[in-house]
């Protein structure tokens, strides 16, 4: 049964990423919010917020950005597998000789694809309203890793929201907080600006340390040890999640 | 005890192993038990109906052999296979109908038939699809998403999953709850013709005719234990003699229906565009 994982997880990718093309409308309503945010901060807030750096402002918060996008988007992962397991599909494949986690492989990795996609509309958006980088190609890939690497890893959360949730809202809810974390970092404005306590928390919660890796990487300047930091954060919270993913997934199934 | 079944090997001419052997299964969830000692078997190749009210544990029974639910005690097989150490080998020889219609309803009918033929590594999964739909009287339907067919085309669509595959036992839970009298004539048909293919099929059902029309044993589950166990003759004996009256046969409200709408009311007439016999798609697995 095992050896039919990567064959499984194949049929399983396409089957979801189908129903993406079918519903093209969760990319775009995935982009539509950060694009949003984008305008507004860039044309109405920006003006007055004072980075301290030479950059333009939107070079600034894309990082901060780029990551609400993938916050939000995992949403939809958590709704997709949500309906599986409502819909009875997923009993008729537990019942199946099939690779039984290629399930829930077969979303992650559409979550992976149409994250990605919606990051590009958002990058794309980003280059109109006057975003310039002169990363080479390999700050590219590793700006690209890291983004992938954030995916997966609240993509695990979005799949333990949607095995344990009980209401299609419930299967979502969990983003929320996903979303805002970005606020309260250094995604937006410099933490020394920040009253002390929550100066302390945005300087020591992932996001920080993964927008200014992913700001210097755009910007063509050294990374230091933020992207340790922002690296082990990831891994972290991708094994946690992973472990807990898989525990209530065979809870589930057995 | 006393209402557990003879086994099949015990009956002149049936083979010696049952396709489906219950015996003392239990299930509590939490304070309740929905499962009390449960015994039986099931000859291959027949129809036996879990015939219970709602409630009384037919599809906890059900999840319990197609390996997505554990007993608490007692064993199950399927074709031999312990649905408990064995699941993998169990899978590969069932298939399930749940309750409710399993299709994808953003894929369209013949999409969602390449996917389980995909997933069951046959080879030709296109051919495999356009026979079933031919099948099954959804080759115009085949090109539209399953959300738009009706409940019937659905529930046939995803009976024609199922057999991809050809399993030996099929397990249908509730086969034709919700659906109109045609419906349930037609999904009547499929399941006598797999039979009739040497399928073994167990079926559960609520309702008193279906399991009359269909079965070769009924088995009533009644608060999580087996009462009676036999042929629909065997238990037509447990009451007093029938009395001879005559009485003039007025028809049934379904008659008078189905006689309107010009379908035939016996479910044994094969109508023209209904499957007929299994003529079994190209697998990897014979019987």
């Amino acid at each position: 049964m095992t050896t039919h994982v990567l064959s499984d997880t194949r049929v399983l990718t396409a089957r979801s990423l189908t129903h993406i093309v079918r519903s093209p409308d969760t990319i775009i309503t995935t982009a539509v919010t950060p694009i949003a945010l984008m305008l507004l901060f860039v044309y109405v807030f920006g003006g007055a917020i004072q980075t301290g750096g030479t950059e333009s402002y939107i070079d600034y918060m894309l990082p901060g950005i780029l990551l609400i996008t993938i916050a939000s988007g995992v949403a939809y992962t958590a709704y997709r597998l949500f309906l599986d397991l409502q819909g009875g599909i997923f009993q008729r494949f537990q019942s199946m000789p099939i690779a039984r986690s290629s399930v829930l492989w077969g979303h992650v990795l559409t979550s992976l694809v149409a994250n990605l996609v919606s990051v590009a509309i958002v990058v794309g958006v980003a280059f109109i309203m006057g975003f310039r980088t002169g990363a080479s190609v390999g700050a590219w890939l590793a700006v690209i890793g890291i983004l992938v690497l954030f995916t997966l890893a609240l993509t695990w959360i979005a799949v333990i929201a949607g095995l344990s949730a009980k209401t299609v809202d419930g299967a979502s809810a969990f983003s929320y907080p996903l979303i805002f974390l970005p606020f309260i970092s250094s995604a937006f404005v410099p933490t020394d600006s920040m009253p002390g306590p929550v100066a302390w928390f945005a300087e020591n919660q992932p996001v920080t340390s993964i927008v200014d890796t992913t700001r210097a990487l755009f910007a063509g300047q050294p990374v230091g040890t933020d992207i340790w930091v922002a690296l082990a954060w990831l891994v972290g919270i991708m094994a946690v999640a992973f472990v807990l993913a898989m525990r209530i997934y065979r809870r589930k199934a057995a | 005890m006393t209402t557990a079944t003879q086994p099949a090997a015990s009956r002149p001419g049936a083979p010696a192993a049952p396709a489906i052997r219950v015996q003392g299964v239990e299930k509590s969830f939490k304070d309740l038990q929905v499962l009390k000692a449960v015994d039986f078997d099931v000859a291959k190749g027949s129809i036996f109906a879990l015939l219970g009210s709602n409630g009384a544990g037919k599809t906890t029974l059900v999840n319990i052999l197609s390996t997505l639910m554990k007993s608490d005690a007692g064993t199950a097989t399927v074709e031999g296979f312990d649905v408990a150490d064995s699941p993998g080998d169990v899978r590969r020889s069932i298939s399930l109908t749940g309750q409710f219609a399993a299709v994808d309803e953003v894929l369209t009918g013949r999409e969602n038939l390449v996917l389980v033929a995909r997933l069951r590594h046959q080879k030709d999964p296109g051919r495999i699809a356009d026979d079933l739909l031919a099948r099954f009287s959804l080759t115009d339907a085949g090109d539209r998403r399953a959300a738009t067919y009706s409940g019937g085309m659905r529930r046939r669509l995803d009976i024609a999953m199922s057999l991809i595959g050809d399993p030996p036992v099929v397990f249908l839970d509730e086969p034709t709850t919700g659906l109109d009298p045609q419906a349930r004539i037609e999904v009547w048909q499929t399941v006598k013709a797999l039979a009739d293919g040497g399928t073994t099929v167990l079926l559960t059902t609520q309702y008193l005719d279906e399991a009359e029309q269909l079965a070769d044993r009924i088995a009533i589950l009644h608060e999580g234990v087996i009462i009676r166990n036999g042929t629909l003759a065997e238990l037509k004996r447990l009451l007093p003699a029938a009395k001879v009256e005559y009485v003039e046969k007025q028809p049934s409200l379904e008659e008078v229906f189905l006689a309107l709408v010009g379908e035939p009311a016996q479910a044994g007439e094969p109508a023209a565009s209904v499957p007929t016999a299994p003529a079994a798609p190209s697998t990897k697995e014979s019987r």
